[in-house]
């Protein structure tokens, strides 16, 4: 009984399925999908030219690198977009004394605090304990002033696209004119006002204008400021703000394979010698 | 329970022998899990998923108790509250790592150890039971998994959490309501994040529940074998310890390996990126997939487009719910006398061009974009799910000539007749 029941359900749904398997090949057939602008031009992101120190097996941060990162952050990005799950002190690890960190963070003037005798909202500036300041009060204040997207918070950039560092440092790099078929076969595709052409992101079209140009900071240690090298070094201190545990953590897990390899091989040569009486023992 | 032959514990240390009189739980553990619990002697690695399952729930157990001490179930601090535990609380995101890779450890491991009752059908009599609560195990882990994704309250756990109770909208009539009632609300928000989270560390203590009956009813018949002959006499079988400890903890390491290369090198091969974007209902990400334990069922989900009699919608719902319900009637569908897929030749064919081709298919498919040819492929992948099942099993178990079974597992194992004397040079194979 019950195996006719289930031979009756199962052809019932293997009916259904292939039914819609016909008409989904019948439609396939008739009407094929026309392929769209961003399966034609979309382009997958690559790392800069000679990689980077947290990438590989034994990874490490270039700590002036990340510096330097994070001047472009603070000079060029930090007008649009806010780093959220940063504090000042967070910058400790990037190599900065204890008192750097504090002139660092009195260097932003912008943070939301009381005046201590009257009790009104200030602007007053930061302290190693602030988290950094975000540039719109709002989202709709971002909206206004940024052709109707909100600039994304960038803590965690690296971590919420695909193959992140890469696609930072694509991006940025990545503006050009529209091509000449692009503008023939997608029309549609083509950027509209206040959009910029750049095939790295996911619809070609993106509301940010290239926020990079050369020599736009002046690098402290004379690193000449050509756009590659800021992409290269912001998309680097962008990885380090998504993940800082980044190093620490593909170090210690050497230790720990090392470890289990270790413990792997003992209990293996238990389990021989445990199993070598099991003939005798019967 | 157990075989006559099995030893009997008798404890010496006065200590012990007090506990023995008192709480005799030494004795417990071993007649469970030690020298008095006569185990087959021919048993393959494939039975040493149960032993790993029972410690990635044990492991999930503890990350989440120590996560839940810094997580805050509250739709506008959870997402915070979780980077808090990746960059402030010490060792936090060793912890989240852990728990967010052993949850896909643990169902590595679980399917692993279903297609192994496939293969060997250790489903049928006297197994029953322990197959209908391993099913049911199964179920509470899915629904456990799934709403501890929703608690991260990225982009993914939203859509996610809004797809899935989205499904049972499609219920004629009472869908809705059903939907609202188990939301707290018409989309997901602070009061189903809530509920979700309660419960999240609710089930895994039913779970660990169900795992103690699971292995109860193992006890009685005790495990079955490669061959799937019975045991018979007392050279069929060895000592649970030190044999099978000793197997279970190399292959521990051998877990625990492969568990730690994904935990410490590619902590987000298994994510998706959308989840670190914080939950947004005002904007749809451009692919709604959920964890990959699930791409099976989403696979099967998303395979019926054709509104036959009912909304294409429904029998989505209606397949991808049954597809897991089968399992339940697998004792009454294969009735085949034998167990083991090795003495089967017709179904080991279906096995290995059939039912294991259609799962990796369906494992691919439904992580894939909702677009041709992928839901092509899936409906066919759909339609075979369901033949395998409920249609080519119970014709198998009836039409197929089983080749011949060893007379026992010594037999098997030794290549001698059980009664014989066991030669030194015999060697059991492991
Ligand atoms: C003038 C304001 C402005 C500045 C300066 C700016 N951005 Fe943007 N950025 C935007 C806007 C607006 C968007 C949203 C674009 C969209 O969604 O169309 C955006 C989006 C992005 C994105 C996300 C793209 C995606 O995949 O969604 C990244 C990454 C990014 N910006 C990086 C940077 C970096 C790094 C800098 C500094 C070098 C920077 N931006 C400077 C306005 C700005
Ligand atoms: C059957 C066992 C369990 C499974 C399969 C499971 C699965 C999951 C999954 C898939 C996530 C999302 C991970 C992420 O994306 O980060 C998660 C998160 C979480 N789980 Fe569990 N879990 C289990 C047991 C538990 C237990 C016992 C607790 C606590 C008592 C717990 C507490 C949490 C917490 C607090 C989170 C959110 C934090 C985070 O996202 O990292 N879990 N769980």
């Amino acid at each position: 009984m019950i195996r006719l029941v289930g031979i009756l359900v199962g052809l019932g749904f293997a009916f259904v399925a292939l039914l819609a398997f016909g008409v989904g090949a019948y439609n396939a057939a008739t009407d094929p999908a026309a392929e769209t602008a961003e399966h034609a031009f979309h382009l997958e992101s690559e790392m800069p030219e000679g990689g980077y120190s947290f990438t590989g097996p034994i990874p490490s941060w270039d700590v002036a690198q990340l510096q330097r990162g994070y001047q472009v952050y603070k000079e060029v990005c930090s007008a649009c977009h806010s780093l959220n799950q940063l504090a000042f002190r967070d910058l400790s690890e990037l190599g900065y004394s204890e008192d750097e960190v504090k002139a660092e963070a009195a260097s932003w003037t912008t943070i939301p605090g009381i005046d201590p005798t009257t009790g009104e909202a200030v602007l007053r500036p930061g302290l190693p304990t602030d988290g950094f300041p975000a540039p719109y009060a709002n989202d709709v204040a971002a909206r206004a002033a940024n052709n109707n997207a909100v600039p994304p918070d960038l803590s965690l950039m690296t971590k919420a696209r695909h193959n992140g560092t890469a696609y930072v440092y694509s991006l940025l790099t990545g503006y050009q004119q529209p091509s000449a078929e692009l503008a023939t076969r997608f029309p549609d595709s083509m950027p509209g006002p206040g959009l910029n052409h750049n095939p790295y992101f996911a619809n070609l079209n993106l509301a940010m204008a290239p926020p990079l140009s050369d020599n736009q900071v002046t690098y402290a240690d004379g690193t000449p400021a050509t756009v590659e090298q800021m992409a290269t070094d912001v998309a680097a201190f962008l990885t380090w703000t998504a993940e800082p545990s980044l190093v620490d953590r593909v170090r210690l897990g050497w230790l720990v394979m090392g470890f289990l390899l270790f413990l792997t091989v003992l209990a293996w040569l238990a389990k021989k010698q445990v199993w070598a009486d099991a003939k005798r023992k019967d | 329970m157990s075989f006559p032959w099995a030893k009997r514990y008798e404890p010496t240390n006065p200590l012990m022998k007090f506990l023995d009189e008192k709480l005799p739980l030494p004795r417990l553990v071993y007649d469970a899990v030690g020298a008095g619990y006569p185990v087959p002697r021919n048993l393959s690695y494939m039975w040493n998923f149960g032993v790993l399952a029972g410690f990635c729930l044990v492991l999930q157990i503890v990350t989440g108790v120590v996560l839940a001490m810094h997580y805050a179930s509250n739709s506008g601090l959870a997402f915070d509250s979780v980077e808090h535990i990746m960059r402030d609380v010490n060792w936090g995101w060793l912890m989240r790592y852990a728990h967010a890779n052993g949850a896909s450890a643990f169902f590595v491991v679980i399917y692993l150890h279903i297609f192994r009752g496939f293969y060997y059908s250790s489903y049928k009599p006297p197994r029953e039971m322990i197959w209908l609560i391993g099913v049911v195990i199964f179920l509470l882990m899915m629904a456990t998994a799934f709403m501890g994704y929703v608690l991260p309250w990225g982009q993914m756990s939203f859509w996610g959490a809004k797809v899935i109770t989205g499904l049972f909208g499609a219920i004629p009539l009472i869908g809705e309501p059903i939907q609202q009632w188990l939301l707290g609300g018409f989309a997901p928000d602070n009061a189903a994040l809530n509920r979700f989270f309660s419960l999240h560390f609710l089930l895994p203590f039913v779970i660990a529940g169900c795992v103690i009956l699971h292995i109860w009813a193992l006890h009685i018949p005790g495990s079955s074998n490669p061959t799937g002959v019975e045991v018979k006499t007392e050279s069929d079988t060895l000592p649970f310890h030190p044999y099978y400890t000793a197997k279970d903890g190399f292959g521990l390491a051998v877990f625990l390996l492969l568990y730690c290369a994904f935990l410490f090198f590619m902590p987000n091969a298994l994510g998706h990126p959308d989840n670190y974007i914080p939950a947004n209902p005002m904007s749809t990400p451009a692919l709604i997939v959920p964890e990959w334990y699930f791409y099976p069922f989403y696979a099967i989900l998303r395979a019926f487009t054709f509104d036959f009699i009912l909304p294409a919608k429904l029998w989505g719902v209606l397949a991808m719910f049954s597809a897991i319900l089968v399992w339940f009637f697998l004792p009454w569908l294969d009735r085949s006398p034998v167990r083991s897929g090795n003495y089967r030749p017709l179904f080991r064919k279906f096995f290995w061009f059939g039912l294991m081709p259609c799962m990796a298919a369906l494992f691919y498919l439904g992580g894939t974009h909702a677009e041709e040819p992928y839901i092509m492929f899936s409906q066919i992948a759909t339609a075979y799910y369901f033949l395998h099942f409920l249609v080519i099993l119970p014709i198998i178990s009836s039409i197929e000539r089983p080749e011949p079974l060893p007379f026992s597992i010594t037999e098997a194992v030794l290549g001698s007749d059980g009664n014989a004397v066991l030669s030194d040079n015999a060697k059991p194979v492991a």
